[in-house]
């Protein structure tokens, strides 16, 4: 047990690799193929739909799940490879679980103090008040879990996890359990500890904007395999593949042809292509339409019939028909007010246009594109059905 | 999960050996069941023509008599200790469990003292009136309606327990919208509140009369011939295992019909459970004559449950403590002791490996297993000792037979005549009790726990110790004690399975109790009563708990 500590302070927390790594449960593989690379003292996050895989995945780095393909690194050591796994004890991370596991026997400051046992009486309490401190719930130390609110609770688990400076702290959905409003602050208060104790740290997710409100760099991942990795601007302005765009954020997707000239031709009007592969002159292509791309207009002679409108507070989200009978989202600020049925006048505004190549070739019409994870027309961080069991 | 606590070699054999345990366990009611197949037609004719129709009718009539018995004063207290506010409320609360710890054969000797001619109670009319014998009616407590006024005196604790849970988790919205739409407290008792309750009611009411069908003191004390009376003199009077092995099985026909019948009341409750999240009861005020009235009906069955019977019990005890508290008193306590702390650790250690081995393993047939050593709590003890006789028996004269005819010599009753038969026959009634605590200690250790303690540097084993241990040592204590009380209590199964001579204090209260040496009996009664306040303790405890969280 000893060689868990002698690394202790002079170390910087360490790097975390995956190659190749496949997850099966008997013959069912649940994870295909991923390859991920965090590096130390940066926050990564596993980003995805209930039942992608990512809480098996997570389950993986911890130990509690053997791979049966590729090899995960911690600090340049090998810990799992197909037929071995190193025991969870073995592997100097910290964990905090979804419904936090907080001992039920133990008062606050034993159960931070519990995985501190190879440390002398003094060392243990200096860690545990450091933590209490850090926390903010010194006076807490001798209360029991049953005793806390939710969000004390989940503070006691994080600093329990924090408190024997574990290599990567492992969060399985640490805040599934919250108040929605509650989500961001905390993850970003969460964000804040790890990077003031410079921790290497993953996330698993089902929301994005917690994902955005913590993480350095976010796997996005899907049926098993990983789609994309960024940062939350990479994959909300470039996504990768269909998927990605239909995930992150709103949007509707519209298919487009490639003029002689470079310039993406849709049913909007014009717009000048970005720099990609697929914009070969004369081929169909897919452009991603965000809410702010399209601008209301009073002189443009496009216009739309409004069908739905939501209340934004600065702005209002209309929800608009193009005569082509494509439903798209339009962001206008809130002292312009139409009223559902309206016809407003609207323009492309093309700068940062996304395009991928055609799914569909041929008639295909624009669908929304939120027809998946998400529902709509409502963008608040929407809890999951429930919690993440995959 | 499958190196949990890294014992893979353990995990292999373990299997095994819990379907092992699970099929010796079911072996007494196989073995019942068995003989239905074994002809017994003369002793069956002569049964039919008899007494088969008594043993029918009357256990069908002490039904439902305690049916009626349990279901007024089960009913009635729980939902006035838990919607109605009164003096002495919170006291009742827990009080009304007290007759639990009562077991139906003393309650039932104790009336008799109390009310027979020459009891205190007739004696005193007597002398109040100047009237002679003969002279005036009185009701007979030994007979089928003493006797399932004796049993729900006991049993309605069963009722009022699962209807005062119910009653309690009843969402108040629904409560309030009858109110609002008309509905007076009581209306809305009948119409709303006791319809919700009614899945937990019966399988209260269930629970009740798998009991009744069990009892076999009070009914062979009152001379009331049921199953189990029919049992016994099948076997001891009329010498036919096999015929005395079918009516067991009839009887297992009965409480087959009434646990299937708990069981789906259970899942309806939980169908019928509207609360969401708890609120504060808000209790319904009685006042004046109101107040007066529920006091006096929870009083009823706590006094003449618990209270004057234990009262008599006691004074008896006074009077002949100098000539009964010796050396036998001693012998027959320490038999008790011995024999409940034994079959009470056994069960533990069965109840942990089992529970253990549902965790680590849920399997199809692990589960399977569990849930079949968990089966004996609702068989009857007659049954069970009967099971347990015949295959022992049969298993001794084999053994007796090889024995003499390879080595001379004669083995005699090794099994069946020794404390083996009566503690496994515990284990098959009472296992259910231990595991089913154990199972819900460790429900209460998420697998997310035993993960953080992996996560924190914990070996499996350290695990073990460090989180399982501190955690379940309150449900082990419980287990413990639950089925130490259970085996005191016991009455029918040690009466066949007990070894030449070997008395406990059950059984030594009932024999001089049967002798008419009332008083005699009492001391040892007493004891049984007192070991039966502690798992009513245990059980008021977590109400009270439970409550302080409402």
């Amino acid at each position: 047990m000893t060689e868990r500590f002698d690394h202790l302070d002079p170390n910087p927390p360490a790097r975390l690799e995956l190659r190749g790594v496949d997850v099966a449960y008997g013959e069912t593989t649940v994870v295909r193929h991923v390859d991920f690379m965090l590096e130390s003292g940066t926050l990564g996050c596993l980003l995805g739909p209930s039942g992608c895989g990512k809480t098996t995945l997570l389950r993986a780095i911890a130990g509690f799940e053997p791979v049966s393909k590729g090899n995960i690194l911690i600090r340049g050591h090998c810990v799992s490879e197909p037929g071995w796994t190193l025991a969870p004890e073995h592997r100097h991370i910290g964990m905090v679980f979804q419904d936090f596991a907080l001992f039920p026997h133990l008062s606050v400051a034993d159960n931070i103090g519990f995985g501190l046992r190879t440390f002398s009486a003094p060392r243990r309490q200096t860690r545990i008040d450091e933590l209490l401190e850090l926390i903010g719930l010194s006076e807490a130390a001798p209360l029991y879990p049953h005793e806390l609110s939710g969000g004390m609770q989940q503070r006691v688990a994080l600093a329990r996890a924090m408190a024997p400076r574990p290599d990567i702290l492992l969060l399985d959905e640490p805040f599934s359990s919250m108040d929605a409003e509650l989500r961001e602050q905390l993850a970003r208060e969460v964000r804040t500890l790890l990077k003031r104790e410079a921790i290497t740290a993953i996330l698993v997710t089902h929301d994005q904007f917690e994902a955005f409100a913590m993480a350095d760099q976010i796997a996005v991942l899907n049926q098993g395999a990983v789609h994309q990795t960024g940062t939350g601007f990479e994959l909300y302005h470039q996504p990768a593949d269909r998927f990605i765009a239909d995930f992150i954020g709103h949007g509707v997707l519209m298919p487009a042809s490639v003029s002689n000239s470079g310039q993406l031709r849709t049913e909007l009007g014009r717009a000048a292509g970005p720099e990609s592969p697929f914009l070969e002159a004369g081929s169909e292509v897919e452009v991603l339409i965000r809410p702010h791309d399209i601008l209301y207009d009073e002189d443009s002679p496009r216009e739309a019939t409004i069908v739905e409108r939501a209340f934004r507070g600065a702005e209002f989200l209309y929800t608009l028909q193009l005569d082509s009978g494509t439903e798209v989202l339009c962001l206008v600020p809130s002292h312009h007010r139409h009223e559902v049925g309206e016809r407003i006048g609207i323009r492309l505004q093309g700068e940062h246009l996304v395009v991928l190549p055609n799914a569909e070739l041929g008639p295909s019409s624009g669908s929304r594109s939120d027809s998946g994870a998400k529902p709509d027309p409502d963008p608040d961080p929407s809890p999951g059905p429930g919690p993440d069991s995959d | 999960m499958s190196d949990a606590f890294g014992v893979r070699a353990w995990l292999r054999v373990w299997p095994l050996l819990l379907i092992l345990i699970a099929t010796l366990l079911a072996l007494p009611i196989l073995v019942i069941v068995g003989f239905l197949f074994v002809p017994a037609v003369e002793v069956w004719a002569h049964l039919i023509e008899t007494v088969l129709g008594d043993y029918v009718g009357h256990s069908l009539l002490l039904m439902l008599g305690v049916t009626l018995g349990t279901l007024v004063g089960g009913v009635g207290t729980a939902w006035l200790t838990s919607m109605c506010r009164f003096p002495g409320r919170g006291f009742f609360e827990w009080a009304l469990l007290l007759p639990m710890a009562m077991p139906a054969y003393i309650i039932a000797y104790t009336y008799t003292g109390l009310l027979d001619f020459a009891g205190p109670v007739q004696t005193g009319l007597r002398e109040l009136t100047g009237w002679g014998w003969g002279e005036y009616w009185f009701p007979q407590v030994r007979s089928l309606p003493g006797a399932a006024v004796m049993l729900s005196l006991v049993l309605y604790p069963y009722v009022y327990l699962l209807a005062r849970a119910a009653f309690l988790s009843q969402s108040l919205c629904v409560l309030d919208v009858s109110r609002t739409l008309g509905n007076g407290p009581w209306r809305t008792f009948f119409t709303v509140a006791l319809p919700l309750a009614r899945p937990a009611i019966v399988a209260g009411l269930s629970l009740a009369l798998m009991e009744t069908l069990a009892d076999y003191g009070t009914v062979e004390y009152f001379g009331v011939s049921t199953f189990t009376t029919g049992i016994f003199r099948t076997w001891f009077g009329l010498g036919n295992p096999a015929a005395a092995a079918q009516l067991s099985a009839m009887l297992l026909g009965f409480v087959f019909l009434l646990i299937v019948l708990e069981r789906h009341s259970r899942g309806a409750a939980r169908y019928h459970d509207t609360s969401q999240g708890q609120q504060s009861i808000r209790r319904l005020p009685l006042r004046d004559w109101q107040a007066v009235a529920a006091f006096g009906f929870c009083l009823a069955p706590l006094s003449l449950g618990f209270l004057l019977p234990a009262g008599q019990l006691t004074v008896w005890s006074i009077t002949v403590a100098d000539q009964r508290l010796d050396a036998e008193f001693a012998r027959l306590a320490l038999n008790s002791l011995a024999l409940a702390a034994g079959a009470a650790g056994l069960a533990l250690g069965l109840a942990l490996m089992l529970g253990y081995g549902r965790r680590l393993l849920p399997t199809q047939p692990v589960r399977m297993a569990v849930r079949t050593a968990g089966m004996g709590y609702a068989i009857p003890g007659t049954v069970i000792a009967v099971g347990v006789m015949i295959p022992f028996a049969w298993l001794d004269n084999s053994l007796d037979s090889w024995m003499r005819a390879h080595f001379g010599l004669s083995t005699g009753l090794l099994l069946s005549g020794s404390l083996v038969a009566l503690i496994f026959a515990y284990l098959v009634r009472f296992l259910a009790v231990s595991l089913q605590t154990v199972e819900s200690g460790l429900s209460k250790i998420r697998p997310s726990m035993d993960e953080a303690g992996r996560s924190l540097g914990l070996k499996p084993r350290e695990v073990l110790r460090e989180i399982h241990m501190p955690m379940l040592k309150g449900s082990l204590l419980t287990a413990l004690l639950l089925v130490f009380v259970d085996v005191l209590k016991e009455l029918p199964a040690t009466l066949i399975l007990r070894p030449f001579n070997f008395n406990t204090l059950a059984v030594r209260a009932y024999e001089l109790a049967s002798d008419e040496r009332l008083a005699d009996s009492a001391p040892a009664a007493l004891t049984i009563v007192a070991a039966g306040l502690i798992p009513v303790i245990i059980l008021s405890r977590s109400i009270t708990r439970s409550r302080a969280s409402l």
